[in-house]
């Protein structure tokens, strides 16, 4: 998204900003400022319910309202006196005003898509991870080799109500037969536009080059077409950035425009307001750019599991539109089977009785667990949806298909096709983010929930985003990167501590390896028994010196056998010794397992164990 | 290290009265030609809006089926665009070699050829429209029409909402099946005075009670609640987001309280058992997420027998009000809000939220997070 930039001398005279995230359910306003020593800093917060929906139908209603709660907090006048939504700018220096406003925006079910391609494991996939990774959610995946006949294809696109549609398809200058067959589909099922009946739904061309006029005279009456670059100009790349950007103007001009009140809420905003998904993104992309690392990331929302990786430079994001932790909470249930989720918990339930709860949560969205049981279960259906949002992830974040490779003698052994490029001994921090994991009542919880959904392996940092604000900061850092990481550091992000896991298998209470980590003050050593889960308390911005040697089997992230030596950084939860092995494997026997699971909460302390009669 | 969990104090409950005015939009899927005028009085089933959906489109691969280019499809096409076929009519045609073969493309369908492409040698053939009349649903004042695409019909009602429903708009006569509102109905009491009725159970029904509702033509059940379990007995499969009211089911099934065997609210049932007998408009249609549709029971009354009441659901939460609790460990009890301390407390949870202490029915005054009731007139 082409972003109108402020002069750098403005850029530093911004003293305070205010972003808001105008989201599903809750508006979030969030205020920085700039400190005497001239480090942004967090300052307060406020929220309110969106007002999407009748008797309101106006976003800016609630926008009013959760700036209002920042108001009152911090004693700021942001509001202008006038009936309509206004925000006072610039800020006095005093008591009144703000320099700059951004904000993030997935208010009516966000950005809604459909992508089509030729090979769905070429052109479709990239045009999945296009608009997946510009802060869409994908309604439907049609390719021309998928399998479905022509006038199904039409069928099933007939009824959707996509926001956009993007095509993509061949190489620049091949065939264009496939591509306008694709065309052809989308012209007689005329999908219609999900806001208003009169406007003419957006389709982006982002395929060869050559079939692009082809296509305009195909489309253009019924559609509004906007052509871009090739996504796959030649087999070997992928280009997506174009596309992208294009789908981020159309949104903001096209989409946004035909939702209640967002004419206003445009009017309002200092830069273009942006999907939250793509704020969130934005900074998963900012962290793994400062620090030099590889990032996972997952945004664990009440209707939506978003995962991001930034990997050796490569950023993916996948959202898995039906997994989510209340409005979507029963589909992880459908998705995961009731087992899957069971085998998280250390307490008999009956199965009836367990779907009732997780039924009457899903048409009772804004209830929060009042018993440690009811806890317990919400935390195993977050393992659940983040490994299912992971497992999507994984199959987006490959190499690219139909690339031409010269084969070395190890390919010729290994028959196998990965499954992804990501290797999670590589990844060297977790990011958490969303309601259940930014408020979990103890963060050994979100710690435990993220190593055991992304199964963490090696050595890495665990986070959580500490009042979300990661879509917010992630609007802030297109226009101040400074101001965004500047809060990012000292206020976003909870280092939780960092986990060193064990990867193998082996029989229970075996020694798999030992552990040495020494800080300024301390010495800790222990072996590492298999199947055990330890907690070292090295607090906040305590550095340690770490030896880990695993057994011959095991592996911490250098090979099987090999000792590992890095300086680790403890955090609110401690470092975490994970010998349980890899895969993580639940024992079948129910006692054994409520057990297991018992252990390892208590090493962690995790929770205020009272659960089937333990203590 | 703990955090605070935002609460916006309390979930708007579900709209139950005895008399309240309902305004119903009746939108075509396209624009189409509207058939009332503002000011008319229509009946529930009079067709109110009437439109024609562009049929579907077949597409042949003309080319292909020819043997030739793409680009020779253009002469070997027997029909232009825009014109009518009917089905298995020839639309293109070629003689082979020295006219010794002949190739012929038929049409699938009847309709209108609408596009043929001679860069991928297909022809599309759209059917004919299909058309679509919307009936008024509930009887009432025309009071507004939306240009070409709506009408919006007024009228007096009984009104109960719903928590969860499954299948679409239907209408018929209250049948109560039950006596009392924490009785399940029982197969037995589903019998062949249900047809074409709409049966009122209590707490709950089992499959086999279902099933003979269906068998005996019922077309709706209202009970208190069902496990969530059987939803997947009935439709053949789970429902994972709460988006409802397309299932292909003879019979509209409406959940009062939630998932679980739960006692209707006794207000709720004592509305559906003073009007059995009258025709009621029912639709299971759910949508929690974006633009919240919570089934409904619509009871048209006439003037004389509406008795208005003041609505709790516009009042706030404070000590005195009645809610009931939607959450685990008290799950669908009743009762009335005691007090409201300011202060943020901890729960068994270890979640630091705002609470209110509730007196239930059976007089235990509990502790209970303000996000997990509902105002609730029982």
């Amino acid at each position: 998204m082409q972003l109108t930039l402020m002069p750098q001398q403005n850029i530093e005279n911004l003293r305070l900003i205010l972003a808001t995230d105008v989201g599903s359910t809750t508006t979030k306003a969030r205020l920085f400022k700039k400190m005497e020593n001239g480090e942004y800093r967090f300052i307060s917060s406020g929220e309110a319910p969106t007002t999407v929906e009748k008797p309101f139908e106006d976003v800016t209603v609630g926008l009013k309202n959760a700036i209002r709660e920042i108001e009152e907090l911090s004693g700021y006048k942001l509001l202008a006196e006038s009936t309509e939504t206004s925000i006072l700018m610039p800020f006095n220096g005093r008591d009144a005003g703000v320099d700059l406003y951004v904000s993030t925006s997935s208010a009516g079910g966000g950005l809604q898509m459909i992508v089509a391609g030729v090979v769905k494991t070429m052109t479709t996939e990239s045009s999945e991870r296009a608009a997946l990774g510009a802060g869409a959610i994908i309604m439907d995946s049609l390719s021309i080799d998928d399998g479905i006949p022509l006038h199904k294809k039409i069928e099933k696109l007939r009824f959707l109500r996509p926001d956009m549609i993007l095509l993509a398809g061949g190489t620049d200058g091949g065939t264009k037969t496939h591509v306008l067959e694709m065309a052809e589909v989308i012209r007689a099922a005329e999908p219609k536009p999900r806001f208003g009946v009169s406007y003419r739904l957006p389709v982006v061309f982002a395929g060869n080059k050559v079939a692009a006029p082809d296509v305009v005279s195909m489309l253009s009456e019924k559609f509004f077409v906007k052509v871009t670059e090739n996504i796959r100009p030649v087999l070997e790349i992928e280009n997506v950035e174009p596309a992208r950007n294009i789908i981020h103007e159309i949104f903001m001009e096209h989409v946004m425009s035909h939702a209640p009140g967002y004419e206003k809420l445009v009017r309002l905003v200092s830069v273009p307001v942006m999907p939250t998904p793509a704020g969130e993104g934005k900074m998963m992309r900012t962290i793994a750019e400062a620090y030099g690392i590889n990032v996972l990331g997952v945004g664990l929302g009440g209707a939506t599991t978003n995962i991001y990786s930034v990997y050796e430079g490569k950023f993916v994001r996948s959202v898995s539109a039906n997994l989510g932790m209340s409005y979507s909470i029963g589909n992880v249930l459908k998705s995961a089977g009731v087992k899957s989720i069971v085998r998280w918990l250390p307490f008999e339930i009956n199965e009836s009785e367990l779907y009732d709860r997780i039924g009457n949560k899903m048409i009772r969205p804004t209830t929060i667990p009042q018993t440690l049981e009811d806890l317990l279960i919400e935390h195993a259906i977050a393992r659940e949806a983040i490994r299912l949002g992971f497992q999507h992830h994984k199959s987006l974040a490959r190499e690219l298909k139909g690339v031409h490779r010269e084969r070395t003698i190890s390919d010729v052994f290994e028959q196998e096709v990965k499954e992804t490029y990501i290797d999670m001994k590589k990844i060297n921090m977790i990011i958490g983010t969303g309601g259940l994991l930014s408020h979990t009542p103890r963060r050994q919880q979100a710690a435990l929930i993220l190593i055991d959904a992304f199964q963490a392996e090696g050595v890495v940092r665990l986070t959580v985003d500490s009042a979300f604000m990661m879509p917010h900061l992630g609007v802030l850092s297109t226009v101040h990167p400074r101001a965004a990481l500047d809060v990012l550091e000292k206020d976003c992000l909870v280092r939780l501590g960092t986990a060193v896991v064990f990867s193998g298998t082996s029989e229970k209470d075996k020694i798999i390896g030992k552990v040495q980590l020494k800080t300024e003050s301390e010495t800790y050593s222990l072996d590492v028994k298999y199947g055990e889960l330890y907690c070292i308390p090295i607090g906040l911005n305590v550095k340690a010196n770490l030896q880990a040697k695993p057994e011959n089997d095991f592996d911490v992230g250098a090979g099987k056998g090999k000792t590992v030596t890095a300086t680790l950084e403890g955090g609110v939860v401690g470092v975490i010794i994970d010998g349980r092995g890899r895969p993580l494997a639940l024992p079948e026997e129910a006692d054994e397992r409520k057990r297991l699971l018992l252990n390892w909460f208590r090493a962690i302390k995790a929770y205020p164990l009272k659960v089937g009669g333990e203590t | 290290m703990s955090a605070t969990y935002s609460t916006h104090a309390y979930t708007p409950g579900l709209r139950v009265c005895w008399c309240t005015s309902v305004r119903k939009e009746r939108r075509l899927p396209l624009p189409g030609e509207v058939l009332v005028r503002r000011g008319q009085t229509v009946s529930q089933d009079q067709i109110v809006a009437r439109t024609e959906v562009p049929g579907e489109v077949q597409i042949v691969n003309a080319a292909s089926l020819l043997e030739i280019e793409p680009e020779e499809l253009e002469r070997c096409m027997l029909k232009k665009v825009g014109e009518m076929v009917e089905k298995d009519e020839i639309i293109a045609f070629r003689k082979g070699f020295f006219g010794l073969t002949k190739k012929y493309v038929k049409s699938p369908i009847r309709g209108k050829i609408e596009y043929f492409s001679g860069t991928t040698g297909n022809v599309s053939i759209r059917a004919e429209p299909t058309k679509i009349e919307i009936d008024a649903y509930i009887p009432g004042n025309v009071v507004e029409t939306l240009s070409n695409e709506a009408v919006v019909i007024e009228t007096k009602v009984a009104l109960i909402e719903g928590i969860f429903g499954i299948g679409g708009e239907r209408k018929g006569e209250i049948y109560i099946g039950v006596e009392d509102p924490s009785k399940e109905i029982s197969p037995e009491n589903v019998n062949e005075r249900c047809r074409g009725k709409i049966v009122v159970g209590g707490s709950t029904a089992s499959f086999e009670a279902i099933k003979r509702a269906i068998d005996f033509g019922a077309r709706g059940l209202i009970v208190g609640g069902l496990e969530f379990k059987q939803i997947k007995e009935i439709l053949g499969y789970e429902i994972g987001v709460a988006i409802t009211g397309h299932e292909n089911l003879p019979l509209t099934i409406i959940l009062t309280e939630g998932f679980g065997r739960l006692e209707m609210a006794k207000k709720t049932f004592n509305i559906l058992k003073t009007f059995e007998g009258y025709n009621a408009s029912i639709n299971g249609a759910t949508q929690i997420r974006a633009g919240v549709i919570r089934p409904e029971i619509i009871i048209p009354l006439q003037k004389d027998e509406c008795r208005e009441e003041a609505e709790i659901l516009s009042s706030s939460l404070r000590p005195g009000t009645k809610v009931r609790v939607i959450r685990h460990p008290y799950f669908g009890c009743l009762g009335k809000v005691v007090d409201l301390p300011i202060e943020i407390d901890c729960v068994e949870a270890e979640c630091q939220v705002r609470v209110a202490v509730v007196e239930l029915q059976d007089g235990r005054r509990v502790k209970v997070p303000r996000a997990n009731i509902e105002l609730f007139d029982w």
